[in-house]
Formats: C-alpha cells, sequence, structure tokens
C-alpha cells in the first residue's frame, strides 16, 4: 500500500528563547489538501511553530518537512525555491506601505520574475475581484483601507501566486463578527479554488468550525490533540473542553493567575 | 571584584555589538553586487536622500559659510591678515564643514527615517512577509538603500554643500566686508587643489556609508512596538553622528597627515 507523503511534518519541533522554553517537541502531519488548525491560547506557541516552519526562526531541535524534504539545516537558494510554494495572510495583513494596493499582490510575482509588471497588474486585479474588491481599489495606499479591506487584500496576496501551502495566521482579529465570517468564506473558497494546503493558527472557535478540517491544539509547547474538526466537542479532553467553551474554570490556568 | 565585572560586561556587550554591525555590513554590501537587483527600488531611495535632502543640506552650509567668513575676517583683521579669507573660507568649507555638516544633518534626516521604515515594518510583519513572498530582505531593503546613500552623499549632496557654502562666505565677502568679486573668487580657485576635493568626496562616501549603516542596522533589529522603533530611530542618529565624527578625524588622518 502507498503510504501519501504529508504535504507538512513536524517531528519533535523544539524552540526556547533564552530559558523560556516556547516549543516542547511540537509533532504535526498536515496532508495534502487538508485544512489543519492549531488552536491554542496567546503564547502557547502558535506563531513561534509558523515561524519555524516558513525559516523566520531557527529551532533549537527535531525536523521539519516539507513534501518530505527536510527543511532544517538547508541552503538559503533552497529554502527560498521551497518558500516559492507559501502563501501566507499575517495577522495584521503586513502589506507593504510604500506600495500600492495592486503592487502589494503583485509582489510575490514580480519577485519570482514569472510576469511583466502589465500582466502581474492584470492578475492582481483580479485576484482582487476574487476576493471582493474592486479594480479601484488596486490603485490606494494600503493606508487608505479599512481592516476587513486590508485583509482581503492580504488574502488576495496569499493566493496570487497560486500557491500549494496557504498559512492564515489569526485571520478574523481584530474583525467584527460579519467581517470575520466573510473572510472565513473567502478563506475556504479560497484554499479550495487553488487546491492548496492550509495550515491556520486561531483562538477564534467560529473560525475553526468553517476552516477547519482537522484540529490541533498546542499546551505549553506540545500538540495535546489533534484530530477531526466534527470530534473536538466529544473529544474527551478537558484542555479541549476548556478552551473550545472559554471557560475561567479548568486544568488551564492563565498566567496572570499563577502568581 | 563587581567592578572588574561590570568593566568586562560592557567589553563583550560592546564587542558583541560592533561585531553584529560589521557582520551586517558585510552581508549588506555583498548583496550589492549579487542579482536579483531593484533598480526602482534603488532609484526612489536616491531620490528620498539626496533629491529631498538638498534644500536642508544648502541652507545649513549656505550660513555656515556666511559665518565662517565673518568669523574668518575678524580673527585674521587681528593680524592684517583680511586677505586671507577666501582661502580659509574654501578650505574650511570643502575640507571639513560642508562634509561634516551635510553628513550630520543627512544622519538626522536619512537615519532617522530609514530606522523608523525599517522599525515600522518589523514590527508590523512586512519584513517576514518578505520573506514568505521569495525576497530576501537585505537585497530588498538594505543594498538600496545603502548603495543609493553611498552614491548620493558624495555626486549630490556634498557637491551642493560645498559650492553653496563657499557661495555663502562669497556673498558676505563681497556685499559685507568690501572684497572684489574677481580677486575673491581668483584666491578661491587658485588655493583649492584636487586633494581638497578628493578628501571631501571620500568623507561624504563614508559618511553616507556610516548614515545607511546605522538607519538600518538599527530599524531592521527593532523589537517591540512603537516604543522599540522610538529607541531605533534614536540609536540610529546617535550612532551615525559618532561614526561621522570619528571617521572624520580617520579620512582626515588619511589625507593630510604629514
Amino acid at each position: 500500500m502507498n503510504e501519501v507523503t504529508p504535504k507538512i511534518s513536524l517531528k519533535g519541533l523544539r524552540k526556547s528563547f533564552g530559558d523560556k522554553v516556547v516549543l516542547n517537541s511540537v509533532d504535526l502531519d498536515v496532508m495534502p489538501g487538508e485544512s489543519m488548525v492549531i488552536i491554542g491560547g496567546s503564547g502557547s506557541g502558535k506563531s513561534v511553530t509558523l515561524k519555524c516552519i516558513l525559516g523566520l526562526l531557527t529551532p533549537n531541535g527535531g525536523s521539519i518537512k516539507i513534501d518530505g524534504k527536510e527543511m532544517i539545516g538547508i541552503a538559503h537558494s533552497e529554502r527560498k525555491e521551497i518558500l516559492t510554494k507559501f502563501g501566507m495572510l499575517f495577522q495584521g495583513a503586513a502589506l507593504f506601505d510604500s506600495l500600492p494596493v495592486w503592487e502589494n499582490v503583485a509582489f510575490g510575482l514580480l519577485a519570482q520574475r514569472l510576469h511583466n509588471r502589465a500582466d502581474a497588474k492584470e492578475i492582481a486585479i483580479e485576484k482582487l475581484r476574487r476576493v471582493g474588491l474592486g479594480p479601484d481599489v488596486g490603485s490606494l495606499s494600503p493606508a487608505e483601507l479599512s481592516g476587513g479591506m486590508q485583509k482581503r487584500v492580504g488574502l488576495a496576496r496569499a493566493i496570487a501566486a497560486n500557491p500549494e501551502i496557504i498559512f492564515f495566521d489569526e485571520p478574523t482579529t481584530g474583525l467584527d463578527p460579519i467581517m470575520s465570517d466573510v473572510i472565513n468564506e473567502l478563506i475556504v473558497e479560497c484554499v479550495k479554488e487553488v487546491g492548496a494546503t492550509a495550515l491556520t493558527i486561531t483562538h477564534d472557535m467560529s473560525s475553526v468550525r468553517k476552516i477547519a478540517d482537522k484540529v490541533s491544539m498546542i499546551y505549553h509547547g506540545n500538540m495535546i490533540w489533534t484530530g477531526p474538526k466534527d470530534k473536538i466537542d466529544q473529544s474527551g479532553n478537558d484542555y479541549i473542553d476548556q478552551f473550545i467553551n472559554g471557560k475561567a474554570e479548568g486544568p488551564i490556568k492563565m498566567e496572570i493567575l499563577k502568581g | 571584584m563587581n567592578f572588574l565585572a561590570l568593566i568586562g560586561r560592557v567589553v563583550i556587550s560592546f564587542l558583541r555589538a560592533a561585531g553584529k554591525i560589521g557582520l551586517f555590513a558585510v552581508n549588506g554590501v555583498s548583496h550589492i553586487f549579487t542579482p536579483p537587483y531593484y533598480p526602482r527600488e534603488l532609484l526612489r531611495q536616491m531620490i528620498n536622500i539626496g533629491y529631498y535632502s538638498l534644500p536642508v543640506v544648502g541652507l545649513t552650509t549656505l550660513f555656515t559659510g556666511a559665518a565662517l567668513a565673518v568669523n574668518i575676517y575678524e580673527g585674521s583683521s587681528r593680524f592684517n591678515a583680511e586677505s586671507t579669507l577666501p582661502t580659509i573660507v574654501v578650505i574650511g568649507i570643502v575640507r571639513e564643514l560642508g562634509p561634516t555638516l551635510s553628513g550630520l544633518i543627512v544622519a538626522g534626516r536619512v537615519s532617522a527615517s530609514m530606522a523608523a521604515e525599517l522599525g515600522t515594518m518589523r514590527v508590523t510583519e512586512q519584513i517576514d512577509a518578505l520573506v514568505t513572498l521569495s525576497t530576501d530582505p537585505f537585497k530588498y531593503l538594505i543594498a538600496p538603500r545603502i548603495l543609493a546613500t553611498v552614491i548620493m552623499m558624495p555626486l549630490m549632496l556634498v557637491i551642493v554643500a560645498d559650492t553653496i557654502g563657499v557661495l555663502g562666505g562669497y556673498l558676505l565677502a563681497t556685499t559685507k566686508l568690501g572684497f572684489n568679486s574677481g580677486n575673491y573668487i581668483k584666491s578661491t580657485v587658485d588655493f583649492l587643489e584636487a586633494i581638497d576635493v578628493m578628501a571631501s568626496l571620500t568623507k561624504a562616501g563614508v559618511f553616507g556609508f556610516f548614515i545607511s549603516l546605522m538607519g538600518c542596522y538599527h530599524g531592521f533589529n527593532t523589537r517591540g512596538g512603537a516604543q522599540g522603533v522610538g529607541i531605533s530611530t534614536t540609536n540610529a542618529v546617535v550612532s551615525a553622528c559618532i561614526m561621522i565624527l570619528l571617521s572624520n578625524y580617520v579620512v582626515t588622518e588619511m589625507f593630510f597627515s604629514s
């Protein structure tokens, strides 16, 4: 029987900042075409996991494989090549202030020298339309957009080069519930359309229920539960139950209460 | 014992910082010479750094040239050497005040702006976003800034600063101190040597390098939020000014030490 290679595979991933251990030993497999959502409280290591996969942070140990290829310790040029498979929507959108919206969306296409400027602009306008923004938005500066519009532009940028893997970092943070739902819908549609594997980190349960195929919970630098979205309410895990129901009482103690 | 430990810690942290800046400089400069190149970004930086700094640099040196002429005239009249005024003004401006004052002014304007822009890009994850878009931040952000400053400081700003500074002295001397225009220009041209101009342009290039290096280093390594950006901006300007004054002495010794 042929075993499918996970698109993303983390084994025993460790990361510390000085004495503070953020990732203790993270194991996670994300299969091709799957939408995995990592949940966890603030400071639990979600963003650090993501940054380690992207190579923005160097792990202290463990293994990160993309399509079965080890990422830790590879040459800069190889990493750059692999990064072309990725798209990412940042928490604050992270749009480049100095460039108009269309250039933000087309940045990856131009950086990879895939298209000339005229073609890249056309693709950018099409991607903007895909996330519900008109062509007139393309010539605006990111500072002229609302938070929701910035997230849409960030999403358009993430899907512009039809990536194989898309990361979503807290995609609905700072948005009102209706706009959050619009963004969640767009994420589901765009990921399906592009046929990408998605990895999302969030603590917004409505996002989880909308976006996820599988859910994994990180706590104190370890993945304490991984399973299908529809099993999350019957996980039998006290940590999961406390988190998804948003209760103060339970095994998870907020750092501020520890004294 | 504690005092010695304190000195040791200070020395080690200084060496660590110097090492980090040195590595950053080598990394930044090496990316200037390797593709991909970003000519649009280079042009944008050249306009920002060169063109938009012209008014403030010109004003500063115009008034400094005039003030220098007044001071030299008053001082030299004590031993009847007023005729040396044009020579001293041109040498003072070209060798020393033109490049140094331009350097300090541009450090305040450009170093601060680079540190604030890159620092904000760091804390808002724009630099991380560049990496995810297959773009090396050193190639896209650092190399064009260093190259643009090293080109624009000597080729635009300091040539203009030297010219306007000498013009300031000339205007003051001919309109207020009774100097003959033709004699003033002749003295200026006769006593200005090629090595003075070479020293001026070399200083400008070196100052430009330190201005961009400090702005980029502190901005790129910003931590925290708005406060972190503020700290980086201050550190960039202070360290750039210190490096300008320090390297000014070194370059002067290189050119004119007997």
